[in-house]
Parts: structure tokens; C-alpha cells; sequence
């Protein structure tokens, strides 16, 4: 039976996870530079050791209630194929391996707007671990 | 040994190494999947080796290539099976070029290399299925296993102490952490002011000038001298003056300007796009220059050299020169301008019209330029790398094209402003000069023509744009004109004078800063949509800045002046999707007296083969052009009725033909036709009839009186290269019936 790494993080009521090998790291709270013009879920563009990555505020990108903190967030930074793209998060979670077994597509009946976003699910003992499909969720062209 | 031939050599040496393997896979599994496109693969580097002999003048390797050359056609025809014999006698030619390679990097010619006629004999017998045994002799005599193990390996060890090819990636990379080095630097430098350790201030220092070395250092490895552009040219400009009955000297100045590697790659089409007109339109034919008193012998200078920061590129021809007269009628004739604008364009303005989209002077096309796509491209790229191109004609004295572009696309000197307390970085490349009013000043200099805010600069007027409110909708220009009257005194209004394109503008910034260099790091592409920005960049303190695009922003707020230069973009835009509505027609005579038009936005180029220059690969037949392979389809072969005239349709050894170079999204093929005749203005009305579609046709138009048939390009493409339109979704919607 294949496993597979997720690194997971949290945001609204969500439980979110992203393959571990896709992930550059995690860091805490940057200074951020704001962007005129710039799509509103672009947040802005972080120094990230001379790598300039863009942010991305996820909950805006999920059609989420509620807005994203402008100090407390968490950057997950994962590489796109074009240039390193910043995860606006709450939390972050523990890394988790989980076996295939476990995955089911999305439900038909979620939120369109996080439906789109989403792999699918992982069932875990008392909660769900929700697939984010990462080309998508940065690829703002694509509504 | 000169550049060129270095450059041919080292690429050579990669694409052989890579070739071998493929060649034994090949013969492992000469049955594969994979089979035909490992073929293709060889073939294409063998093609391409073979191009650069005859043009380096290597005329002992040309001729081992070129039957190795036949038969891999013969294998990807499947004229003859891969067999043992056939590999080991390609690996052997591998290997002789090789030789002959090394020999030339010694020597610096394929002159008095070995004779390799028994391999040439070789390969030829190979090529027909039955004469298998035929080569065998040759095969064990011509190249022993000692030349290839001992002379090459030598000689490959020696180019490889001299250079060595990185990826251009690493570079990035390495640029990358400099840059960061230098951050980290300048941190700690600003740190040793406030120690009083000796030691450390020492250390310091240390770090200072070694970390600039190595900056200096690192630039360095991606500089390329202008001249690997320029030594073509020579060769190119001889067979254009030929080609043209012109007689044409080249000056060239300046070889050794270096330059960004990226730059060289982006400026080498529009420079040589510039030299290309300047032969063909430019200089006149030696009996007029005589009539006008000037010396037969046209001049054609280039020259190059570095100022501040920048590369500066002429191109200088002492040819007919451009009469900004004829530019205004022409633009008038064809609506790029309006009538009340063009009394009073300067000749300056005028001249800039060339770099129109859809703007040609010349009278006639000719194969060589014409088409009106062409300055525009010219002037889009090389504002793509930040550059700028400027033209400067008198008439009956010649042209001159100045172009200016940044040394290198990674680090340029910028200023840096201030709105709503974000840095901006300015490239200086568009700044003219800065103007700071004071006072009362400030609130009664800035005047409104209507609501568009303009400031009187030396007497001219200069359209001002404020930053804040560009970048937030919300902002008004009367709210800064009320702030500036609240400070009374103390109110002060910087205005960054800027040029874009020939128009000047004053962009209104919260505060000035200083100028520095920057690393201009590209933004992602969920920014690139951006125009507004060229890219970021890291400044001293760690923090991120945009880089403003000068050309974008004057887009952006129109101050433009010729804001038809976008409206007509979108309009060539607009016709490449709406057929119905036809311009521009090329008429030509498709087979015997039949005349038929295409629309003149799919040509790309007219152009005239000598038809012994005809390949065959597979059942099609196709010339090289322009470095590419240009699959070519004779309408007197495939319009449906041409049958009575399939007799004379059988080319002539030395026939010219007339070839319509069709590009569709990026893929070009060529139409052969009996005879170009004309471009045709239609009028607006001008609709296709798609009720007369049948084969070849997709409907009929009304032209000067007569009916004529609308060539349907796509759907012959489509039927005699079905791969041209592969993975072009639905591209037969595009052009068929509504």
C-alpha cells in the first residue's frame, strides 16, 4: 500500500494539506510589500533570503468568510512551476502519512469556490484532510 | 581561431556526444517506438552541422556530412532498413567529424585533414537497400579504433581547460546570492560604525572589496561581445546587396562592446531586421547614387559603444533617406492618423510613424521586406529588454537608427520614490530630469485643461500624472491640490519628468529618494498581467520595491499621444479573428490565369525559392528557411481543379518560385503560386461570400468588379500537413463559416 507526506495546515474551520514535496518551508509572519493594482487575493511580495514570493491570501482564493490576519498568518511556501508562491494560513499542523486507501474525490456538494481547489479528501479517524490542488489555487487566471 | 568557428566547434562537440547514444539505442532496438524521433533527432544535428560547414566554408566536413546527411533521409524514409553495418558506418562518420573537428580547432581549417573518401564511399553505398555488401572493405580500413581513442580525447581535454559551459540557470543563481551577499554586506558595514574593534573593521574591509570583486566577477561571466552578432553580417549583407543589384559597404565599429548575454539574445533579430531594410529600401542601386552624385558603393555603418550604463547601437546608411512627406500621406491613406494631427506632426513625429503596426512605405513588397510587420516587432522588442529605438532620417542623405539598451536586464541604476509610504524604483533609462516646486509655487504652477492636470516645462506643456491616484482609485488630483494649499509654505511637489516612447510626462511622487543600482528580479506570473510593473527588487534594508514599467504606466494613463498605437494593435488584432471583414488582400495568380486573394494578415513574407532549393522529407517537400525546416504546398498540385494543368506543374531545374509565407499562430508554411500580383485595399464593406465555399475556397469577395476566390489556407494546411494545426484547438472554426 503507497503513502504519501502531507504537510497540513488550518484555515477557517478547514484542515488543509499540501504534498510534502511541493512545499519549500514554512515561515512565520514576513513584512510584506503591498501591491497597487494587484489582484486583491494577491497579498504582496515577500523577501524570502533574495527570492522575491508572491502571497497569496488562500482564504480570499477559497471564497472563505471571515479575512486573514495582517500580522499573525503563517507562509507556506510552495514551488510552482513558474516562481515560489506564498500560502497565507492560520496554523500550521503536523506532517502527516497517510495511505491511499484513505482518499476519496471531493463531495459533490461542497462550496464550488473551495470544490475547485480541492484534490479530494482524506478520511482520518475524527476529521477530514482536505487536498489542496495547488495549480489551481495559484493560478488566478483560471477563475 | 574567431568566435564563430569556437561556437561551432563546442556546439558541434555537445550534440555529437548526445548523438551516439541515441544512435545505439537505436541500433539496440531498431524496432522501437521511439524510433522515428530518434531518427529525427539525428538528423536534425547532422542537417545542422552540415548548414554551418558551408557557411564557415568547411568544405571537407560539408562533404562528409552530406552523405551521411542522405542516408539518414534514406532511413527515415525507410528506404533501407537500420542494420549493424549502417550504424557502425554513421558512428564512424561521427567519428571522422570528430577528427576533423579537432583538426580544425589546431588548425583553424578542415584543410589537409584526412582523406575520407572510402567513408564518403561508404556511406553512399549504404544507401541503396541492396548493396549491403559493397561497403565492408571500407569499413574496418578508413578510421581504426586509434585515431578516434587517442587524437580526440586529447584534444577535447584541451578546449575544456580553456572554457567550460554552464547552465545559464547557475548563473542566475549565483547572481542571485551575490546580490544577497552585497545586502549583507552593506548591513554589516553599517554595523562597523558603531565598533571600535580594529580587528573587525579590518575584517570588514576585507569582506567589502572582496565581495565587490566577486560581484564585478560574476557579472562578467554572462557579458557577450556584440561582435557574435555582427560577424554574421558581413556574409549577410554581401548576399542582400547581390540579391538587390546593390553595391554595399560594411563599417562595423565597436565589435567589442559586451553585453548582457539575454540582451544579445533579444537584440539579434531587430538588428538584423534594421541592416535588412537599410540594404533593401535604403540604399539606392549604384546608377541612381551616381545620378544624385554620391559614390556607387553604398555605406552601411554599425557602431556600438557604452555610455553610462547603457549600450548605444547605430545603424547608419548614406542611402535615400525617409521624406516624412510621403510618411504623412501614407499614414492619412491608410487611417492612422487623422487629418487636423498630421499638419502638425514634426518631422521627427513623422518618422516615428514607421514603427506603426501595419505601416509600410515601401511601394513595392519584395521578398525581402515590405510587409509592414516588421519596425513594429523591431520597436516592441527591444522595448521588451527595456531599450529604446529612435530613427533619424534626411531625406536624400540616408537613415539612421539609434538604439539604446540597458548593458544587462539584472542590475540597472534606478531612482527611488515614494508614494503612500511604499518605495517605487524608476529605471533611469526613462528619466529625463526632476522638477521640485516650493511654496505657493507648487499650487499655482500645476493648471488644468479641463481636468487633465498639465505643468508649462520650459514652455512646453507637460502632462502630469499623480502616482497615488493611479495606484488608488479613490485619490482625485484636487485632493493633493487642497494638501498642497494646506501646507501652505511648507508644500512641496515633485514631478519626475519621464519619457516614454517620443512623449514626455511628469509623474508626481510623495518624496524623492536617492538612485541605486538595482537587481531587477522578475514577478510571478499571477503579476504579470501587471504592465505597470517591470519586475521587484531587494533593496539594502531587506525589504521588496516594484519596479515601475515607464512604457506600461503611460499606457496605463494614456498620456500616449498616439493612443491609435494601441488602438490599432487591438484592431490587427481584431482582424486576424474577424475574416469577414477584410482589409488588406494579397491577389495572386493561383494556376494559369486564376486569380485568388488571402488575407494579408496570415502572410508573413513573399518570398522567391530557386526551385532546386526544394527538399523532400517524406512526401513533402519543403526549403530551409531562416534556420527553419518551411513545408511547402503547390496550389497547382492541390486545388481541386487543377488538373489540366498538372502538366506544367513538373518544376523546372532552375525555376524561381513565388511562395506565400503563411504563419498561423507561430507555425509558418509556405503556398506556391504561379505569380504574386498585388495588395488590395478593400473597402469596409468588403464581405466573403461563404455561400460559394467549396475545396480550397472559402468563399468569394467582390473585388474592383470582378468575383474573386478567397484561398482557404487553413484547410489546405490542414489537409496536406495535418500536423500543422496539431493541438490548435478548433482552428478550423476560426476561419470556416460563422
Amino acid at each position: 500500500m503507497s503513502t504519501r507526506q502531507f504537510c497540513t495546515f488550518y484555515l477557517d474551520q478547514l484542515y488543509l494539506g499540501v504534498d510534502v514535496l511541493q512545499v519549500q518551508e514554512v515561515i512565520r509572519f514576513q513584512e510584506m510589500t503591498r501591491i497597487p493594482l494587484a489582484h486583491r487575493m494577491i497579498r504582496g511580495l515577500i523577501n524570502l533570503r533574495g527570492q522575491i514570493v508572491t502571497a497569496l491570501d488562500l482564504r480570499l482564493r477559497l471564497e472563505l468568510p471571515g479575512e486573514t490576519s495582517e500580522s499573525s498568518f503563517m507562509n507556506v511556501i510552495i514551488n510552482t512551476h513558474d516562481a515560489p508562491v506564498s500560502l497565507m494560513v492560520d496554523e500550521i499542523g503536523d506532517v502527516l502519512e497517510l495511505g491511499d486507501e484513505q482518499f476519496e474525490p471531493p463531495p459533490q456538494h461542497l462550496n464550488v469556490g473551495l470544490k475547485k481547489m480541492i484534490k479530494g479528501v482524506y478520511k482520518l479517524d475524527d476529521d477530514f484532510l482536505l487536498i489542496l490542488n495547488t495549480e489551481k489555487a495559484t493560478d488566478l487566471e483560471n477563475k | 581561431m574567431d568566435e564563430v568557428l569556437a561556437a561551432f566547434l563546442a556546439e558541434c562537440r555537445e550534440n555529437l556526444e548526445k548523438l551516439d547514444n541515441e544512435l545505439v539505442l537505436l541500433e539496440r532496438d531498431p524496432q522501437g517506438p521511439h524510433i522515428a524521433e530518434a531518427l529525427g533527432k539525428i538528423f536534425r544535428t547532422v542537417h545542422t552541422i552540415k548548414g554551418s560547414c558551408g557557411w564557415l566554408g568547411l568544405n571537407r566536413l560539408e562533404s562528409v556530412v552530406h552523405d551521411g546527411e542522405d542516408l539518414l533521409v534514406c532511413l527515415r524514409e525507410e528506404k533501407v532498413a537500420i542494420t549493424t553495418a549502417i550504424v557502425t558506418t554513421l558512428l564512424e562518420m561521427f567519428d571522422a567529424i570528430r577528427e576533423i573537428l579537432a583538426h580544425i580547432s589546431t588548425t583553424g581549417s578542415d584543410e589537409s585533414s584526412k582523406d575520407y573518401s572510402s567513408l564518403v564511399q561508404a556511406l553512399k553505398a549504404l544507401q541503396s537497400p541492396v548493396s549491403l555488401a559493397a561497403h565492408q572493405p571500407a569499413e574496418p580500413k578508413t578510421i581504426s579504433a586509434e585515431p578516434i581513442s587517442a587524437a580526440p580525447t586529447v584534444q577535447r581535454q584541451q578546449t575544456a581547460a580553456e572554457s567550460i559551459r554552464i547552465d545559464v540557470k547557475l548563473l542566475d543563481k549565483l547572481m542571485n546570492l551575490v546580490g544577497e551577499l552585497v545586502l549583507t554586506r552593506n548591513q554589516m558595514l553599517q554595523f562597523t560604525n558603531t565598533q571600535e574593534d580594529a580587528a573587525f573593521t579590518i575584517t570588514t574591509q576585507r569582506l567589502n572589496l572582496i565581495t565587490s570583486e566577486l560581484q564585478e566577477g560574476v557579472m562578467k561571466t554572462r557579458m557577450q561581445m556584440i561582435g557574435l552578432i555582427w560577424n554574421a553580417y558581413p556574409r549577410l549583407v554581401r548576399d542582400l546587396a547581390l540579391e538587390c543589384g546593390k553595391q554595399v559597404s560594411l563599417e562595423m565599429d565597436g565589435k567589442e562592446t559586451e553585453l548582457d548575454r539575454t540582451m544579445i539574445d533579444a537584440i539579434k533579430d531587430p538588428l538584423t531586421h534594421i541592416v535588412r531594410n537599410a540594404i533593401d529600401h535604403g540604399l539606392e542601386r549604384p546608377e541612381e547614387r551616381i545620378a544624385k552624385g554620391k559614390p556607387p558603393m553604398g555605406r552601411l555603418t554599425l557602431r556600438a559603444y557604452h555610455e553610462g550604463g547603457h549600450v548605444n547601437i547605430s545603424i547608419q546608411d548614406d542611402g535615400a533617406g525617409i521624406d516624412p512627406e510621403k510618411l504623412r500621406e501614407r499614414a492619412l491613406q491608410k487611417g492612422l492618423i487623422q487629418a487636423s494631427d498630421a499638419a502638425q506632426m514634426s518631422d521627427r513625429a513623422l518618422l516615428n510613424l514607421i514603427f506603426l503596426p501595419g505601416f509600410s512605405t515601401a511601394e513595392k513588397v519584395t521578398n525581402i521586406s515590405g510587409r509592414g510587420v516588421g519596425m513594429d516587432v523591431v520597436k516592441n522588442n527591444i522595448e521588451a529588454v527595456g531599450g529604446m529605438v529612435e530613427l533619424i532620417s534626411e531625406k536624400g542623405k540616408g537613415s539612421t537608427f539609434k538604439i539604446k539598451i540597458p548593458l544587462t536586464l539584472a542590475i540597472i541604476p534606478a531612482l527611488m520614490v515614494i508614494s503612500q509610504n511604499e518605495r517605487f524604483a524608476i529605471p533611469q533609462m526613462n528619466l529625463l530630469e526632476l522638477v521640485c516646486l516650493e511654496g505657493d509655487d507648487a499650487v499655482r504652477s500645476i493648471e488644468m485643461i479641463y481636468n487633465s492636470p498639465v505643468y508649462r516645462l520650459r514652455e512646453k506643456l507637460l502632462p502630469l500624472v499623480y502616482l497615488n491616484q493611479v495606484f488608488e482609485q479613490g485619490l482625485s488630483f484636487a485632493d493633493l491640490l487642497t494638501h498642497l494649499k494646506q501646507q501652505g509654505e511648507d508644500a512641496r511637489l515633485n514631478i519626475v519628468v519621464l519619457q516614454a516612447d517620443d512623449q514626455n510626462f511628469g509623474l508626481i511622487v510623495d518624496q524623492i529618494h536617492d538612485t541605486a543600482e538595482i537587481v531587477v528580479k522578475p514577478l510571478s506570473k499571477q503579476l504579470k498581467n501587471l504592465s505597470v510593473y517591470a519586475g521587484a527588487t531587494i533593496l539594502g534594508d531587506g525589504k521588496v520595491a516594484l519596479i515601475i514599467d515607464v512604457m506600461g504606466l503611460a499606457q496605463r494613463v494614456n498620456v500616449i499621444s498616439e493612443a491609435q498605437r494601441n488602438n490599432l494593435q487591438a484592431e490587427l488584432e481584431n482582424r486576424q479573428d474577424q475574416d469577414n471583414e477584410l482589409h488588406n488582400l494579397l491577389l495572386f495568380q493561383a494556376i494559369g490565369q486564376r486569380k485568388m486573394v488571402i488575407p494579408l494578415a496570415y502572410v508573413a513574407r513573399l518570398e522567391e525559392f530557386n526551385s532546386n532549393k526544394i527538399e523532400y522529407a517524406g512526401d513533402l517537400s519543403v526549403v530551409q528557411y531562416r534556420k527553419q525546416i518551411l513545408p511547402l504546398i503547390h496550389l497547382a498540385e492541390v486545388l481541386p481543379d487543377s488538373n489540366r494543368f498538372s502538366a506544367q506543374t513538373e518544376p523546372d531545374l532552375e525555376e524561381l518560385l513565388q511562395v506565400i509565407v503563411c504563419v498561423d499562430q507561430g507555425r509558418m508554411a509556405g503556398i506556391v503560386v504561379e505569380k504574386i500580383l498585388d495588395i488590395v485595399d478593400s473597402d469596409d464593406e468588403t464581405e466573403i461570400q461563404h455561400s460559394l465555399k467549396r475545396e480550397g475556397v472559402i468563399g468569394s469577395v467582390i473585388l474592383q468588379g470582378s468575383v474573386i476566390d478567397v484561398l482557404d489556407f487553413r484547410g489546405i494546411i490542414g489537409r496536406h500537413i495535418p500536423s500543422f494545426f496539431e493541438d490548435l484547438p478548433a482552428s478550423q472554426d476560426l476561419i470556416a463559416v460563422r
